[in-house]
């Protein structure tokens, strides 16, 4: 395991951080609504959010060297008290939950201030601030159980906010309802795969649950349990055949929500299954060798290209990122499917650089909605005068889609087919390439009716507010910083592909 | 298979055709409300199988003496389950409120409840939408 552990001895404010980066926005959501003022709502998200950052930061910089922070919630011991353990895969993707959420915030004042009544804005915010918090409570936790509760706390505040967008377009509330059902049984599945473990284990806190699993080897129970995670967990990641939700949900969706949701939900919910397959089940037993190589690898493919195809023959641009995210999933899954310290590198990076390619995107697509009032390629076309700032984002942003060297998108794919090329997989690594090609075709239909063609008639032709093109810049040059600066994101994701092996390695 | 195995293992089948008579309402029917309760009975089985793994044979209620002179003879079942359990069934009824609620606005804005219909209203949205884009398109290109 990790160079030491960092034992329980709560003596400052410091040693507290892993809980606050929970407890904050928690605390900060009834907060919200009680106050009641529509002015306070906003400036307390923000607050509450970029603190949740800083202490994001902090923990990342305590673990980035491969320590674990071990936290015991009210000072009862694990593994019979709950336990937030902070290595570095989780402090990266609290640090992306949370640095999202701040830099989303600025963009979705005036965004939802056109797409939401006014009268919903507290309950709107109080509602954001309780997604967040269930994104981080579930990557800060070690306990399984409490992955479930956390899940659940993210997703029903996901259904409120994919509903918000029912002001703009009514299918948004369809779209709300049929991922409230179907993530109720992607969530349920994996509370039975979770019962079905602690039959076996007895225990519920995750280092206890693999060392009780590596020590009494696979059995049916375990088998089973893996099936109904796997399930389970690749319903809200949005694994190729269990996707059905995510272009309903992303395309009615207010903005700035779809935005967040994009670059984090399912980010997390790939991470709670690199969670369950690495640090809880070892990739040492053969069902999961072989799920992965027989079902995860195949479906990822798969995904690449077939939503990749369907996004380019798409005419509504929200609706054309929202089918090239499945695609991206599928990138992510694949780093995941070589089981390999290169390619685990590769999904934690993709992970983070399309988080935030997808937000660039997103909140592009948003700001051009305030402006034209729609998202069909008829209603975008000539903003590339019109508004220079927003669109020139978005041309950033459809370039490190594509992976084009200079943008974050690139780093992660050429780490992806490095772990091919590492395998001898090399016609996996040709299908990466090729499937990217698809991608130069969607971005350049964008960029077409961007640049291409004359605005249509009565379009309301202006630059937003730098309210929004200020994070949507920010996000942009992290794309292309993190293209240039590539050691942060190689190193963090590297460091953390180690941890979650470091289990496997010794087992051999 | 033995008619021991069946019975000692009652509380599995009873999960088993609960849970998959839960989800087949979920995925057959048409009404959004039927599918509500669908969900419920699927979730509920759920609560079934963590309720029944508690259970410690010959145990009794876990709770100590008030002297806590506590008999190492004594057999007490597991209450973890149960307190897991008491979460979960928060989070099933949370859900089906929201459900509902949504429900309640989809009969407001669509006018029906019943999937046939909406997949039409939808599709005829969409048609409607690209018909729109392409006279854009066509006018200009």
């Amino acid at each position: 395991m990790a160079a030491e552990t960092t034992q329980h001895v709560a003596m400052t404010l410091n040693d507290h951080l892993p809980v606050l980066q929970v407890l904050i926005p928690f605390v900060a959501a009834p907060l919200v609504v009680l106050i009641g003022s529509r002015r306070l709502a906003w400036p307390i998200a923000v607050a509450a959010s970029a603190l949740a950052f800083v202490v994001a930061i902090l923990l990342l910089m305590q673990v980035i060297d491969g320590s674990v922070i071990s936290y015991h919630i009210g000072g009862w011991a694990p593994p019979l008290g709950i336990e937030y353990r902070i290595d570095a895969a989780n402090a990266f993707v609290l640090l992306l939950v949370s640095g999202i959420s701040t830099i989303v915030l600025p963009f979705a004042r005036e965004s939802i201030k056109s797409e939401v009544p006014a009268r919903h804005h507290t309950l709107f915010y109080a509602c954001y601030l309780l997604c967040v918090t269930g994104l981080l409570g579930v990557a800060a936790t070690g306990d399984a159980f409490n992955v479930f509760v956390f899940l659940e706390i993210s997703s029903l505040s996901t259904y409120v906010l994919i509903a918000q967008g029912s002001y703009r377009d009514k299918r948004a509330l369809t779209a709300a309802y049929d991922y409230l059902i179907m993530g109720t049984i992607g969530a349920t599945f994996f509370v039975i795969g979770l019962g079905l473990l602690y039959m076996a284990t007895g225990t519920l806190n995750m280092v206890d649950i693999s060392e009780r699993i590596a020590e009494q080897g696979s059995n049916r129970t375990v088998r089973s349990a893996f099936a109904f995670i796997v399930v389970g967990v690749g319903l809200k990641v949005a694994i190729f055949p269990l996707h059905k939700w995510l272009p309903n949900a992303y395309t009615y969706a207010p903005s700035a929500v779809t935005a967040f949701l994009a670059a984090t939900a399912t980010k997390v919910a790939v991470y709670v299954l690199l969670r369950f397959m690495f640090s809880i089940f070892q990739p040492a037993f053969l069902f999961e060798v072989n799920t992965l190589e027989y079902i995860i690898l195949p479906f990822a493919i798969i995904a690449m290209f077939a939503a990749s195809f369907i996004a380019v023959f798409q005419s509504d641009f929200k609706r054309m990122l929202a089918y090239s995210s499945i695609a991206q999933i599928g990138y992510i899954l694949l780093g995941i499917s070589f089981l390999s310290e290169t390619g685990l590198t590769a999904a934690i990076a993709h992970l983070f650089n399309h988080g935030i390619t997808k937000a660039v995107l997103f909140m592009g697509v948003g700001a051009i909605v305030l402006r034209t009032g729609g998202t069909f390629y008829d209603r975008i076309t000539g903003m590339g005068q019109a508004m220079p700032w927003t669109s020139g984002a978005i041309v950033v942003g459809g370039l490190s889609l594509i992976g084009v060297p200079g943008t974050a998108g690139f780093i992660s794919k050429w780490v992806l087919v490095q772990g091919a090329l590492e395998k001898g997989w090399w016609p996996v690594a040709l299908l990466i390439v090729l499937s990217s090609l698809l991608a130069v075709i969607y971005v350049w239909r964008v960029i077409e009716a961007l640049y291409l063609s004359q605005p249509a008639d009565g379009v309301d032709a202006s630059e937003v507010s730098l309210w929004m093109i200020a994070p949507i810049w920010m996000m942009a040059l992290a794309c292309i910083y993190f293209g240039l600066a590539t050691d942060i994101t190689i190193t963090a994701a590297r460091s953390a592909a180690h941890g979650l092996l470091a289990g496997v390695v010794a087992l051999h | 298979m033995s008619w021991e195995f069946f019975v000692g293992h009652i509380n599995y089948w009873l999960f088993t055709f609960l849970m998959m008579t839960g989800l087949y309402i979920v995925v057959a029917k048409g009404n959004l409300v039927k599918k509500i309760v669908g969900l419920n009975i699927f979730q509920t089985s759920v609560f079934m199988l963590y309720i029944s793994t508690g259970k410690v044979t010959g145990g009794t209620a876990p709770i100590f003496p008030v002297d806590m002179q506590i008999d190492p003879e004594v057999v007490y079942s597991n209450p973890l389950p149960h307190v897991l359990i008491l979460t979960a069934i928060v989070v099933g009824i949370a859900t089906t409120s929201l459900g509902l609620a949504l429900i309640v606005r989809i009969r407001e804005d669509f006018n029906t409840i019943e999937e046939d219909d909406l997949v039409e209203i939808e599709k005829a949205l969409a048609r409607d939408e690209n018909e729109l884009y392409h006279q854009a398109i066509g006018d200009r290109v």
